[in-house]
């Protein structure tokens, strides 16, 4: 089944243009690895797709429905944002709110869900990401990795039907990257749906299914994830898929 | 010191401590409290980037910041009844001192809003949250607490402000003190007086601010 069709995105900042019409389809329980170089616009893109930028042009389709990416309403877009969560590379939790505040609230006040309720998804999310013995900490009291798997338990909370990650990883201490994975891989294996930037080759290769592969602003190579790991098509792409290791290592 | 002085000095305090709590203390919370409002809607409308109403603020704020208070006073109490505009002395000095010191505050909060990153404004938006809902539940808080500090001095400013209204013939602390002195004639000893009476209440403020800050980084999750 299909959640999400983008079409067309096309964005410029300044007169320049960075998304050059970028298209993606992501089928249910999906994992879509996005990867590219710095610069090439993957951020923007995924802010695009969440509405957080607003595309000069392209089309969505969520739900069945198609909006104009350029016209979307505020409202049509608080619609879709119901059901879509969103990682960002530097957790952007709410700081003036603990733990469970934080992920109780998109409920609690965006949803109007009792503070019953919305307690018991907030503490079942947590305990999914592995941190619901912190509940009443503030987030400047947890580490990196704490905060960013609360900031995944804030999306979760929401029941969505996709996950998008913004870098999850990049700033976290290399001996903090594992324990967010950990829980990232988790949720695939359980089947939720995850559109991934990352610059995690080998997380990459084993836990999405599907590679969108961009390069300033336009899509090199998008196709299976085994595929595009063993036998990618385009010489740019070996070349990428080589530098990245070569640094790693 | 002689006996009179004394006799005076003791006879003018419950006077101008009355004085101070009937007018002093009340004009300043009250202009201190339409000061606060007012800043925090120009704040908000200078963070919310809404067109026409950031200018008129910006425009507000010149004007404001350009020109004496005494001489707003003056204008607002003296001048408007030329043109049929007639407000009594003590809410002229309360608008007065409000309007001024919103000015100023408005700053003060705008910079305490923009403290708070823009990051946790988005995920506010991608959690579902209206942009007032966000403002209220996590930008605000955040800010007050950065502001606090300022504010503070803002209202020990205001404090010291009001004896301007006395200049308009608002029968506040320092305006009964003049009123003494001028049956008295001792200057030296009830302006000393009053001015002790001021430097008391203000290091009492200081000293709630402190505390306040205190209690707000305590409640706040301070690295521990
Ligand atoms: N708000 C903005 N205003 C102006 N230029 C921007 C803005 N956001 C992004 N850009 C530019 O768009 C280009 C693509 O940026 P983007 O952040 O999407 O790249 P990226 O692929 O996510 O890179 P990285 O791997 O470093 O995160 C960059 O050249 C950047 O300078
Ligand atoms: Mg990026």
């Amino acid at each position: 089944m299909k959640i999400l069709e983008v079409h067309g995105v096309r964005k410029s900042f300044d007169g320049q243009e960075i998304l050059k019409g970028i298209d993606l389809t992501v089928e249910k329980g999906d994992v879509v690895a996005i990867l590219g170089p710095s610069g090439s616009g993957k951020t923007t893109f995924l802010r695009c797709v969440n509405f957080l930028e607003r595309a000069d042009a392209g089309t969505l389709t969520f739900d069945n429905r198609t909006h104009d990416l350029h016209a979307i309403t505020k409202k049509e877009i608080a619609g879709i944002r119901q059901k879509t969560a969103f990682v960002f590379q530097s957790y952007n939790l709410f700081l003036n709110k603990t733990v469970l505040e934080n992920v109780m609230l998109g409920l609690t006040t965006g949803r109007k869900i009792g503070r019953n309720e919305a307690r018991e998804r907030a503490v079942r999310a947590l305990t999914r990401v592995g941190m619901a013995d912190k509940l009443e900490s503030y987030p400047i009291q947890l580490s990196g990795g704490q905060q960013q798997r609360v900031a995944i338990a804030r999306g979760l909370a929401l029941d969505p039907e996709i996950i998008y990650f913004d870098e999850p990883t990049s700033a976290l201490d290399p001996e903090l990257i594992g324990e967010v994975l950990n829980v990232m891989r988790r949720l695939a294996e359980e089947g939720m749906t995850m559109l991934i930037v990352t610059h995690e080759m080998e997380f990459a290769r084993s836990v999405s299914n599907h590679v969108l592969f961009m390069e300033d602003g336009v899509i090199v190579e998008q196709g299976s994830s085994k595929e595009f790991f063993e036998h990618p098509k385009q010489q740019r792409t070996r070349d990428f898929i080589n530098f990245i290791l070569k640094v790693r290592n | 010191m002689d006996e009179r002085v004394l006799r005076i000095i003791i006879d003018a305090f419950p006077q101008l401590l009355l004085f101070c709590v009937r007018y002093t203390i009340p004009i300043t919370i009250l202009s201190f409290a339409l000061a606060l409002t007012l800043a925090v809607v120009i704040a908000l409308v200078q963070y919310a980037d809404l067109k026409f109403w950031r200018k008129l603020c910006r425009f507000y704020i010149w004007i404001v910041r350009g020109t004496p208070l005494l001489v707003q006073l003056y204008l607002v109490f003296y001048g408007l009844p030329s043109i049929g505009v007639m407000i009594p002395a003590i809410p002229t000095a309360i608008i007065v001192l409000g309007l001024n010191e919103a000015a100023y505050m408005a700053e003060t909060v705008r910079g305490a809003l923009e403290s708070v990153s823009r990051g946790q404004v988005e995920a506010g938006y991608c959690v579902g949250l209206s942009f007032w809902q966000i403002m209220r539940h996590v930008v605000l808080p955040q800010a007050f607490r950065t502001a606090f500090p300022a504010l503070g001095n803002s209202l020990i400013g205001m404090l010291k402000e009001t004896s301007l209204a006395a200049t308009i013939t608002v029968t506040e602390m320092f305006r009964k003190a003049q009123e003494i002195n001028g049956r008295v004639y001792e200057s030296l000893a009830l302006y000393t007086e009053v001015a002790l009476i001021y430097l008391l209440i203000c290091t009492l403020l200081t000293w709630l601010q402190r505390l306040g800050e205190k209690k707000l980084n305590a409640l706040g999750g301070e690295k521990r």
